[in-house]
């Protein structure tokens, strides 16, 4: 049994892009931020131009609860760089609101998770520019 | 069987150069050259005959060294694409024998991380550790959880696509086996549920193909093998955005990513008016064992959920109803780079309908289904081949 903690070694950093910034400056404020579409409501994420639901162009940021439930994971044992301590726990986790994200577990027990596991979001930076955002059971 | 210009194309040359984990003094160039040779000769042509080209750099060199141009070339990389559009372009008579030529060699060098096509740099992964055996994983678990598929199912694909290795000389896993369910299941954890032998390897070399009109293949050193249709489902970019199962299928449950293949299979079948039950040989793309079982459901061989206990009771073993990857594929046979290897099924389904393998033959398979891709990617590719014009 190992304890998943967020990684401490030099792992790659992501380059924000001018239409993702908005959602790297939320998580810098300890807020993990979706767009939400003016004419649908409906949850876009990765960060997009369009409505993935109705493909309306009126998106605005909106905050998460950064509660959901684990929709897949995996237990990763080889390492994609030595930079990452194994094992870690990629996770997709379906947000509250009705999307989805990719990240790693937290929190627990490696051998703890589960399909549908209660999930919420936690806040660790990498940079003084980047956080990354994890989640934890809940 | 229904008409389709394709069946007015045939592949007449293919070749794989020696395939090892590592080919020293080559590049990707360089072993693309070899490729592109050995599959003219196949064919009993010249370089002079090529009059138009697929691939990256090692396809232009070779119209370069060789002095052939002006040809007709696409920006396609490699893979079943390339070989769609090398029949789109003949059909519509770009050109009239096109050249698939691709090549990886010296560019998987930092051995402790895992190869850098497996890792795209993409902002919403890249700080979460991701790789290829993480998002296919993630495909594997979702339809493990929903439909309880076992991994002593994935551990039988894996066995039976290595054995098929163990047995081929030109494999560069020969000899390695005979590998067991339990063998895979022992071998250590890599992203769970994917044992080491459940992965693909890494490895360098060179493939190529020539397709030519029919009415010309006939008269060159090889028997033709037709292309009877295919097609290709994309889902957008591979490796930047969650691979989630359930994504998109435009409002249908039918046409998420998880049945990635399904609308492209459907397109190829209803080229030539063949059905799943009409395929002889599943050359299908083993990046990691699990997808073959998706590969069975999306492309309608079995129903959703199905597939796990599809692939038991020897139905996927030469000899089986449906055999599948039987030289070995990804798993032992070679998985070049990025885009060599692509070419891998094509080439084998066409030995396959030659008749010529010399271990694995399928007696009397007049149809091969190839396939390229994966839900982990979001892509996947079809094409049917054929022994006999429709």
């Amino acid at each position: 049994m190992t304890l998943l903690v967020p990684q401490s070694g030099a792992i790659p950093h992501p380059h924000p892009t001018a239409l993702s910034q908005p959602f790297w400056n939320g998580l810098s404020r300890g807020e993990l931020l979706f767009q939400r579409c003016d004419v649908c409501a409906g949850a876009t994420h990765t960060p997009a131009l369009v409505c993935a639901h109705c493909g309306a162009r009126q998106l605005q940021w909106a905050p998460s609860t950064g509660r959901g439930s684990v929709y897949s994971w995996t237990i990763v044992w080889r390492p994609q760089t030595p930079a990452f301590t194994v094992p870690y726990v990629p996770i997709i986790v379906d947000l509250e609101e009705g999307w989805q994200m990719l990240s790693n577990l937290v929190g627990c027990a490696h051998d703890a998770v589960h399909v549908g596991q209660a999930v919420e979001v936690e806040f660790h930076p990498l940079t003084a520019d980047i956080t990354l955002p994890y989640f934890r059971p809940r | 069987m229904k008409d389709h210009p394709f069946h007015d194309v045939a592949i007449a040359g293919i070749h794989n150069t020696r395939q090892a984990r590592v080919l020293e003094g080559h590049n990707g160039s360089s072993i693309a050259m070899e490729a592109a040779l050995g599959a003219i000769a196949d064919a009993g042509l010249t370089p002079r005959d090529i009059d138009g080209v697929i691939g990256g750099g090692g396809a232009t060199d070779f119209v370069y060294q060789h002095r052939i141009g002006p040809v007709w070339r696409s920006m396609s990389g490699a893979g079943i694409p390339a070989v769609l559009e090398a029949a789109s372009a003949i059909a519509a008579g770009f050109a009239r024998t096109v050249l698939i030529a691709a090549g990886s060699a010296g560019t998987y060098t930092e051995r402790a991380a895992t190869a850098p096509w497996t890792r795209p740099a993409n902002e919403f992964v890249v700080g979460f550790g991701m790789f290829t055996a993480a998002e296919f994983a993630l495909i594997a678990r979702r339809h493990m959880e929903v439909y309880g598929t076992t991994a002593e199912s994935l551990a039988t694909v894996a066995a039976t696509i290595r054995n098929n290795g163990h047995v081929n000389p030109e494999a560069i896993y020969f000899g390695r086996g005979p590998f067991t369910p339990q063998d895979i299941l022992d071998s250590r954890m890599i992203a769970d549920p994917f044992h080491l032998l459940d992965c693909s390897m890494t490895s360098e070399g060179g493939c190529a193909l020539v397709l030519t009109r029919a009415d010309i293949a006939r008269d060159l050193a090889q028997p033709p093998v037709y292309v009877l249709g295919g097609s290709t489902d994309h889902y957008g970019p591979a490796y930047q955005n969650p691979p989630s199962f359930d994504l998109d299928g435009r409002g249908d449950p039918r046409l998420v990513n998880g049945w990635v293949g399904r609308a492209a299979a459907r397109t190829a079948f209803s080229m030539c008016g063949l059905r799943p039950s009409d395929v002889d040989v599943c050359e299908f793309y083993d990046p990691f064992s699990f997808e073959i079982i998706r590969q069975f459901e999306a492309f309608g061989f079995c129903g959703e959920g199905e597939g796990g206990a599809f692939v038991l009771d020897g139905t996927i073993e030469v000899g089986g109803r449906y055999p599948v990857t039987t030289d070995g594929g990804l798993m032992s046979f070679s998985h070049a780079g990025a885009q060599a290897q692509m070419l891998q099924r094509p080439i084998r389904g066409a030995q396959q309908m030659r008749g010529e393998c010399p271990t694995r033959q399928v007696e009397g398979a007049a149809v091969a289904l190839c396939s390229g891709g994966g839900a982990g990617a979001l892509f996947t590719d079809v094409l049917l081949l054929g022994k006999e014009r429709p």
